[in-house]
């Protein structure tokens, strides 16, 4: 068939899997010959104040040892690709999308997730705001949001220039502007991006 | 309880609870990350075992062998299940494709094998050992090429005609025949499809996303050939839906197969690259639109034809709909066409029909105002109708799509937009202005509820309605307060679980006013019942304060439940009131960008919705849900878009990296205004959908701004700055 020749493959060599893109998805994609049992290795780090030991396949994401190995589902799997944000946790006073950091790569380190920032009857002033304000919907990615609102503000005040600041050299101000760069990565496809802001903006002191 | 006469005054309309901005009931849990999705089940069930779809690698044939050796080799693993394995399925009511393919082949994805497993790494690993051989069959993907072959379908009159349009449009004075296209549109919802399956003898729970819980639970029983008692469906939070999770899907089922083959609970979400083209999406469409009117701008004729595409079986996006209700014309036309494609299933997405058709008519209007040298609001004004233009004996139960557009221009300062387009300048930026109407049909559903009065003296209220984030949860704790006359927090609300009244669901912007209805009825009962306890007159009692009061009687409500709970279950029901009057919403959207004088780069520097729709019961989240869809209005406009691959017959672009949709830096700061108004035709709550009203028009205005900034006119959406660009005026 002319498509399958213009491509270059052969049919006979197409593997299907969940992720493949395209049909060409190539043989010894695979890595693990099928008898090989998965490498498992120790780890601790410190999850919201609590030293936590476990021992892991050294596949798993630091988002999946947070959700299915510790239980803490605040962290969101939206995209496990890096492209949405809902995974969002705060590691040793940076933010990253933990879906795109393997557990064992965090020997010693500090993670703080939502469930650390805040719960129902106590809420961090983020979450008190994002409640007041309506800054969600469905809230699935609402705890990446916070925990990338946190960092924000920490990272303008500790003069992290980013895309939007006008001069590198002077003080960053908080601004919508700089708020709205640097919440880019944090998707919400319900669209509260208004509310969000607003939000942001009271608890860092300025007006939306 | 039936409605078929208007509302006249309810203990709703004493307004202590309902219509007022309170933050949403469930926003300590989502803001805290407490509340449970689907995939986050630890506290409902233990020992859960992994799955991982495997999906087709070709559009349309067949599969010639799959080879599982190596996969059933792989650590950890389970069980393994193919269509062989599966026996037999069949489709669900609601699906156009079988949910697990094989050996034939219906779309791209499509899923052809669940590996279960004990970790979710070894589930996944194992799925890539998976080997399937297929042979492949000639596929339709270019609705271009099919456009021509697309024919009439069978149902939801495809056609419609009123008065004589060729003759009318023929003779018209003034005349516009324009083409637009729209893309096809992913919900792409930030929870994925997830499901954790658990069989008990042949009874199955399954704890997933799905927006309408009793159609999903006919379709999982249907699908695997069970009784329908023997599945309960719970979905208590749902991860935003948009019509994709309108349908049961392959997470649901494969979980399901999973965990009967493992035995085992199975935990299954769609990976985010096999979304796109594994789930549904909204239907690309070809729209002509024929305007004609005389000198002074009436319209004399109005036609607008749609081609969409989707499988075998499947149906069209239904672009033409709104075209027949929203302006005045003694003679019309629409038509509808469906063309075969073998891309994956096409399906409802926020506001199925008008949201692609308005994204045409809109941008049409807007032309033919200019061609008549008059303003676009003035053109719309005077083509307004109060009745329904093909049966003038019929008129709107309401109908302020005027006043908002006036509302609308006195707050946007629409009087500053400048007359010629292209003469607007900031700095570099050429800037413009947009209006469109907003127009979306008002649907009722029947929709029940249970509830109880609580010995404690909280009022618990059960029903199978789902909150995808609109707000549910608390509008019907709204509705049992102001019901029951107790504060919000005495009231419990438990929603998304089969095993509770069966309700209007979340779709089609009926939610809100349909199972706030249903919950009325059922306070209705409870009244009746509280007030027998306690030996008062149901129809005279008074209900506040947490009493129940009667001439100089006031006893504390509790008091009624002193022995026990007291429970009541009914259903609002409705009459002829849609036939009677038609029932619709309305808004006006305006928008102002900035496109880059040197570079064409769009960006939205304003937004306003002016809203008429009914009683609003809860303008914070209301609010919310307009202008979140005024966001996905605007990815629609400008970013967008399913790129299919015509050689192979997929999405290309399936996953949030390729599939753009809006971000922080695209939104400013949005407005919205929701006229006062109640709608006694609709349902004692006097309410009306939002949720979908909101993308109605965005796209339009946003399309209308830019050519009112740039002077060049883009009919194919999304527009982008590479259609743009060789039209741009000179720079001076």
């Amino acid at each position: 068939m002319a498509i399958l020749d213009d491509l270059q493959l052969s049919r006979r060599e197409v593997m299907a899997t969940g992720a493949a893109v395209g049909v060409a998805a190539a043989p010894g994609m695979a890595s693990a010959a099928p008898a090989e049992q998965p490498t498992l290795m120790k780890v601790s780090f410190t999850v919201n104040g609590q030293r936590q030991t476990l021992e892991l396949d050294t596949r798993t994401t630091l988002l999946d040892a947070l959700r299915e190995h510790l239980k803490l589902t605040g962290s969101k799997k939206g995209c496990d690709h890096g492209q949405c944000g809902a995974c969002t946790v705060i590691v040793d006073g940076r933010r990253i999308n933990s879906c795109l950091s393997l557990a064992v790569m965090h020997e010693g380190d500090e993670v703080t997730t939502i469930e650390g920032l805040g719960g129902p009857e106590k809420l961090h002033p983020l979450q008190a705001a994002f409640v007041k304000h309506d800054g969600y919907q469905c809230g699935y990615c609402t705890p990446g949001q916070i925990c990338s609102a946190k960092a924000v503000l920490e990272e303008i005040r500790a003069g992290v220039p980013s895309h939007v600041t006008a001069d590198l050299t002077a003080k960053v101000e908080f601004s919508q502007a700089e708020l709205r760069e640097r919440m880019s990565g944090n998707i919400c496809r319900c669209g509260a991006y208004s509310n969000i802001v607003e939000a942001v903006a009271e608890v860092a002191g300025a007006k939306a | 309880m039936k409605f078929d006469t208007p509302a006249t005054t309810n203990p709703i309309d004493q307004l202590k609870v309902v219509g007022k901005p309170v933050d949403r009931i469930d926003g300590p849990m989502k803001t805290t990350g407490r509340a449970p999705y689907a995939y986050e089940r630890h506290d409902a069930i233990p020992d859960i075992a992994y799955g991982y779809v495997v999906g087709a690698a070709i559009a349309k044939g067949r599969i010639t062998s799959i080879d599982l050796s190596r996969a059933k080799a792989a650590p950890g693993v389970l069980a393994i299940v193919t269509a062989a394995e599966a026996g037999k399925l069949a489709k669900g009511d609601f699906n156009t494709a079988m949910l697990l393919g094989g050996p034939e082949i219906q779309h791209y994805h499509q899923a052809i094998a669940v590996v279960v497993a004990e970790t979710f790494e070894q589930a996944r690993a194992a799925a890539g050992l998976v080997k399937a051989d297929y042979e492949r069959a000639k596929g339709t993907f270019d609705l271009v090429s099919a456009k021509d072959g697309a024919t009439k379908p069978k149902d939801g009159g495809p056609d419609s005609a009123f008065g004589d349009f060729d003759a009318a449009f023929a003779a018209a004075p003034v005349k516009l025949d324009e083409h637009y296209a729209t893309p096809d549109h992913a919900h792409a919802m930030m929870e994925p499809h997830a499901s954790i399956a658990a069989w008990k003898s042949d009874k199955l729970s399954l704890w997933t996303s799905n927006q309408m819980i009793a159609w999903g639970a006919g379709d999982v029983a249907k699908t695997l050939g069970i009784p329908r008692e023997n599945v309960r469906l719970m979905s208590p939070f749902i991860g935003g839906g948009f019509g994709g999770k309108l349908f049961v899907r392959a997470d649901a089922i494969l979980a399901a197969l999973g965990a009967k083959a493992a035995g085992r609970p199975v935990k299954l979400a769609l990976p985010r690259p096999f979304m796109f083209n594994n789930t549904t999406h909204r239907p690309a469409t070809l729209q002509r639109i024929r305007i004609g009117t005389d000198q002074a701008g009436k319209i004399l004729a109005i036609g607008h034809e749609s081609w969409s595409g989707d499988l075998p079986g499947g149906g069209p996006e239904t672009a033409v709909q709104q075209t027949r209700l929203l302006y005045a014309g003694e003679n019309r036309m629409t038509k509808t066409r469906l063309a075969v494609l073998d891309l994956p299933e096409g399906n409802a997405m926020r506001a199925p029909g008008e949201a692609p058709g308005l994204m045409a008519l809109e941008v049409a209007v807007d032309e033919m105002a200019e061609k008549l040298g008059m303003d676009p609001i003035d053109f719309r004004v005077l083509n307004d109708t109060q009745v329904d233009p093909e049966k003038p004996s019929r008129p709107f139960s309401q109908r302020r799509l005027n006043e908002c557009l006036r509302t609308g221009a006195d707050k946007f300062g629409w009087s500053r937009r400048a007359k010629t387009p292209g003469q607007a300048r900031d700095g570099r930026w050429l800037v413009g202005m947009g209006v469109a109407a907003a127009f979306r049909n008002n649907l009722v559903m029947k929709s029940a509820a249970r509830v109880r009065l609580e010995t404690s003296g909280v009022v618990t209220v059960e029903t199978d309605m789902t909150d995808i984030g609109t707000g549910s949860y608390t509008i019907i704790a709204q509705t049992a307060a102001e019901m029951m006359g107790v504060p919000l927090h005495r009231v419990n609300v438990r929603l998304g679980d089969s095993s509770f009244p069966v309700s209007a669901g979340s779709g089609g912007q009926w939610g809100a006013n349909s199972s706030t209805a249903g919950v009325y009825a059922a306070c209705m009962k409870l009244r009746e019942a509280v007030a027998g306890k306690l030996g008062l007159d149901p129809a005279k009692a008074e209900f506040a304060d947490g009493r129940v009061k009667l001439n100089n009687q006031s006893l504390p409500l509790e008091k009624a439940a002193a022995s026990g709970p007291v429970t009541a279950e009914d259903f609002m029901e409705y009459g002829d009131l849609t036939r009677t009057h038609q029932q619709s919403t309305f808004g006006a959207h305006f928008v102002e960008v900035g496109v880059d004088a040197w570079t064409a780069e769009i960006r939205i520097r304003r937004m306003l919705a002016v809203c008429a729709a009914g009683r609003i019961l809860n303008p914070k989240s209301a609010r919310s849900q307009v202008i979140g869809a005024m966001v996905m209005g605007a990815g629609a406009a400008l970013m967008e878009e399913l790129v299919v691959d015509k050689r192979i017959g997929f999405f290309a672009n399936h996953d949030l990296a390729g599939y753009e949709v809006p971000v922080h830096a695209d939104i400013p700061h949005q407005d919205v205004i929701f006229l006062d108004e109640t709608d006694p035709m609709s349902s004692p709550m006097k309410a009306k959908g939002v949720g979908e009203l909101g993308i109605c028009g965005v796209g339009a205005a946003v399309a209308n701004a830019i050519y009112n900034a740039t002077g060049v006119r883009v009919r194919e959406y999304p527009v982008t700055l590479d259609k743009l660009l060789e039209k741009m005026p000179v720079l001076a």
